[in-house]
């Protein structure tokens, strides 16, 4: 990856790292087809709508504590400080801190989109400055300011004497990219030129890129046994702590699509290591990743160690469970982050993938490497047929219904309840922890159980309900819509 | 021009999306950016038959903004007709069509034929709010859709409240006042929630007269039925909560219809006899809570603003402090809503301000003299100000963060009933 801080534009993940979102075939094909560069994404001529990269930028850097967001353009755009005034709440309080981020809007209205509103744009980040005192303030565009060409840059860097705080310039049109991940990639950019700052000491701390913190306590614990004290990101991160976290030991992250850019970013320019393995999900992945912050750490005696009580304590209860299991047959829908991760878990626990949906897919890794968790599924001789799908859920349906599976796997909001209605149960792996480690592989493993066990939700709710999908639909091809060859 | 928007509370044109879906199987069709459905959309009931995360988007990129997505909107509507089951299919503009020029009404044209209808509403975000929005859907409907009635039916009166999942209690509000306005004999007709849809739209011009029941929200869509389809109006501008204001209600859409005034006086008996039956019984807890101040604020639209306050004060005495409309109201109707709240039992009149700047919002309610422990009845905003200041509160306005409801409603008798347990839930957690 090469990293440039001085412009305030992240390029996106399509030109940067050829990601794509419309692909189907079969894993084997799906990296071999990235090995050798001949990979193309499709097109489609129809398609139901998918997620804005602003909402995964500014949902990351609006749970920062104490910060603000100007989020420049109609309301409709910076609805999502709704959402993030009440996360930053709740996530504060069960933290037993205090979060006093605003993110505020601009209403944008007509006269804007013709004369321009930078004066107001101005106006309204001193007004902000003066009633909330933030620690950061992050100015941010969207697809209205954008394409009226609204200088954001030039406004924050008109202000910037007037303000004794970092104060960043965040481009976040949604048109730009059809990969929402970028959004992620557009947060840590802000984070990496604005906020963070050369290393004066190394700490013995690990940078740990996540969502919403959910195992931090028992993170805290297990770090102890090596010397090692996690600091999470973003969510509830003070803007001081993520000063600092050039001068840790290494950096990993719970989601690959999540962190990787500012794990390559800090690894690049301050020789921080981002750990690459495969994630901690499951009892392989928790194993690989623990003995890579043992090695790059040095520390791998006491991981090795705390492996081994730990395998005494819950291997043998996670084969009991697996004999339940075994046959199991599986679609999973996720970001691509989880879908390889999450097709191995499954696999780890003799439950059989017969479709894998990934949101998008990054060809390569911002090092250039296909992504770790496909490459292990290969090695290990698993392979499924794959598609790459921006959360289309009529092709989900199509799939779902043709292949009746035991179960689906999704991580997006509003999407397991449509595989109910096609009376498939449905696992909802919404908090990135769900899989964490051997415990919660354990408890996973029990969550599929108990999903399978009582059908019943699902079974009362199928039989009443009509589906929304026409027939002449379900009798098409999942590729119907997909045009190859355009962009 | 732009302007500090803070702890907002309300949505864009395009959410007005949540008004198609509203009506059943209205399909919203995006012509927009791919996350503008996602980030509009809430966990309120908004999944069902058909759910945000499944609108037909085109979900506009760099090359559509440059050459135009007339064809990307175009091969978007034509497979929505074949992959989707629907009876009506909306398309909604957002914001980059409208700046870049795509000509939707062309486009829209090409599917005059279709066996379903294809209409299209214009909804950029910067065209105004989601109250905007929802008006723009309505004469939509009436623009491209609706046809003058040859004959009337008798009796039939369509009714039109507020904005669709911006307001929570939509759906069980909309129903209850169907009930009342069948006890008065007449034919209620609506168009949104469960068994209302593309029938009912049908049905709109036949009707005697459009019943309006919200403070300013779709006046506009009564003047263009009126002229369009000869459909006269009657505009009830508060929210008929409680035993009050509902029983004011019923004599007045009685009297617009022409029902026997002592049918009505009937009615009215028999819900208050029943109504005081239950406050009689609970009159010594509303009394006796030690923990409630007797003065209120709300943090509201217009229509929640409105229709609460009247009902503390002229249904349970309380005596209101400021208030305050956060919706955006236009300045035309602010001066009419004013006198609403002046309007008052006992000559009370309520201070009301129409803001949308949060902090300030804020600022006066911490630097009010409640008198004790005072009642806050707001969006999720006002949790924390509320608990700061030792208060109750009621999540009532969007955003809800709150409270669930599938189909409880505040309108009515029974709506003030409901009310009044939500309030003194919330009190009686507390002792003193």
């Amino acid at each position: 990856m090469s990293l440039n801080l001085e412009s305030s534009n992240v390029a996106t993940r399509e030109n940067r790292i050829g990601s794509i979102t419309g692909y189907i075939g079969t894993l084997s094909d799906l990296a071999e087809q990235s090995g050798c560069g001949t990979l193309k994404g499709c097109s489609r001529c129809f398609s139901q709508s998918s997620t804005c990269l602003s909402s995964c930028a500014l949902g990351q850097l609006s749970a920062i504590r104490d910060v603000a967001i100007i989020h420049h353009g109609p309301a409709g755009c910076s609805v999502a400080s709704a959402g993030a005034y009440y996360l930053d709440k709740v996530m504060a309080k069960k933290r037993g801190v205090t979060n006093n981020t605003v993110y505020v809007g601009t209403d944008m209205n007509e006269k804007d989109t013709i004369f321009g509103s930078a004066d107001a744009l101005r106006r309204i980040i001193l007004e902000v400055n003066k009633r909330y005192s933030p620690k950061a303030i992050f100015v941010t565009s969207s697809c209205a300011t954008g394409i009226i060409g609204e200088d954001i840059d030039s406004v924050v860097d008109d202000v910037r004497d007037e303000i004794d705080v970092p104060i960043v310039a965040v481009h976040c049109e949604g048109f730009k990219s059809r990969i929402w991940a970028t959004g992620f990639d557009i947060s840590d950019h802000a984070v990496l030129s604005n906020i963070v700052q050369p290393p004066k000491q190394k700490r013995n701390t690990i940078n740990f890129k996540n969502f919403y913190e959910s195992a931090r306590p028992e993170i805290i614990e297990i770090f102890k046994n090596f010397d090692l004290e996690p600091i999470f990101l973003y969510c509830n991160s003070t803007v001081e702590e993520l000063s600092h976290i050039s001068e840790s030991l290494a950096t990993t992250c719970i989601c690959g699509t999540l962190g990787n850019y500012l794990g390559n970013g800090l690894e690049e320019k301050y020789g921080v290591p981002y750990i690459r393995t495969i994630n901690p999900l499951g009892i392989a992945g928790f194993e690989t990743w623990l003995c890579e912050i043992g090695r790059v750490t040095d520390r791998s005696e006491a991981v090795e160690k705390y492996i081994a009580e730990q395998r005494a304590i819950y291997i043998p209860q996670i084969e009991e469970i697996k004999k339940e299991l075994k046959g199991l047959k599986a679609v999973l829908g996720m970001g691509p982050g989880y879908t390889f991760e999450v097709s191995r878990v499954l696999n780890e626990l003799g439950i059989e993938v017969v479709w894998a949906l990934a949101w998008h897919y990054d060809k390569k890794y911002e090092n250039g490497d296909v992504p770790p968790s496909m490459e292990y599924l290969l090695e290990n001789g698993v392979d499924f047929e794959a598609s790459v799908a921006d959360q289309q859920n009529y092709e989900v349906m199509n799939i779902l219904n043709k292949y009746q599976p035991d179960l689906y796997l999704s991580r997006h909001p509003g999407s397991t309840v449509w595989a109910i209605k096609n009376g498939t149960p449905a696992v909802y792996v919404a908090d990135e922890y769900m899989i964490f480690g051997y415990k919660h592989t354990l408890e996973f493993a029990q969550s599929i159980l108990d999903s399978i066990h009582n059908r019943s939700f699902e079974k009362n709710l199928a039989r009443r309900v009509k589906l929304p999908y026409t027939e002449w639909w379900y009798e098409q091809n999942v590729d119907k819509f997909l045009e190859e060859g355009k962009k | 021009m732009a302007k500090l928007l803070d702890k907002q509370r309300y949505k864009c044109a395009l959410g007005a999306m949540q008004t198609v879906q509203a009506i059943t199987r209205a399909i919203p069709v995006l012509h927009s950016g791919p996350g503008c459905a996602q980030k509009l959309s809430d966990s309120i009931g908004s999944s069902g038959y058909f759910s945000p995360n499944i609108f037909p988007c085109t979900s506009i990129n760099e090359k559509d903004v440059v050459f135009g997505g007339a064809k990307k909107l175009d091969t978007t509507i034509a497979n929505a007709l074949k992959v989707i089951d629907a009876d009506l299919y909306v398309v909604l503009t957002g914001c980059i069509p409208e700046i870049v020029g795509d000509d939707t009404a062309e486009v829209v044209s090409h599917f005059e034929d279709s066996e379903k209808p294809v209409i299209y509403a214009s909804t950029a975000g910067f065209k105004g709010n989601n109250y905007k929005g929802h008006e723009q859907i309505i004469d939509a409907i009436i623009d491209q859709y609706l046809e003058k009635a040859d004959e009337k039916e008798k009796g039939l009166v369509n009714i039109w409240a507020d904005v669709p999942y911006q307001d929570l209690f939509w759906l069980g509000n909309i129903r209850e006042l169907e009930k009342l306005i069948a006890e008065l004999g007449l034919t209620p007709n609506t168009i949104f929630g469960y068994q209302r849809g593309i029938k009912n739209i049908d049905r709109i011009p036949k009707a005697e007269f459009n019943l309006l029941v919200s403070p300013w929200v779709s006046v506009g869509n009564m003047k263009k039925m009126e002229k369009k389809l000869g459909i006269p109006y009657l505009h009830y501008p508060t929210l008929p909560i409680g035993a009050y204001e509902t029983s004011k209600f019923l004599r007045e859409v009685g009297k617009f219809a022409g029902v026997n005034e002592q049918k009505v006086e009937s009615i009215i008996n028999e819900h208050e006899n029943y109504y005081y039956y239950l406050i009689e019984r609970y009159a010594d807890m509303f009394l006796e809570t030690r923990v409630m101040a007797k003065q209120f604020s709300v943090v509201a639209d217009a229509q929640y603003a409105l229709g609460i306050t009247k009902f503390l004060v002229n249904d349970l005495g309380l005596v209101p402090a400021k208030q305050f409309i956060t919706d955006d109201t236009p300045k035309a109707f602010q001066e009419q809503i004013k006198a609403e709240f002046e309007n008052l039992n006992y000559g009370l009149k309520s201070e009301v301000s129409f803001e949308t700047y949060g902090y300030k919002i804020h600022n006066e309610i911490q630097s009010h003299d409640y008198h004790g422990y005072p009642l806050i009845l707001g969006s999720y905003y006002e949790k924390e100000i509320t608990e700061k200041m030792f208060g109750h509160f009621l999540n009532i306005s969007w955003p809800v963060q709150d409270k669930v409801v599938l189909d409880d409603f505040y309108v009515g008798y029974t709506g003030g009933i409901r009310l009044i347990e939500d309030i003194y839930s919330v009190a009686v957690q507390r002792w003193n």
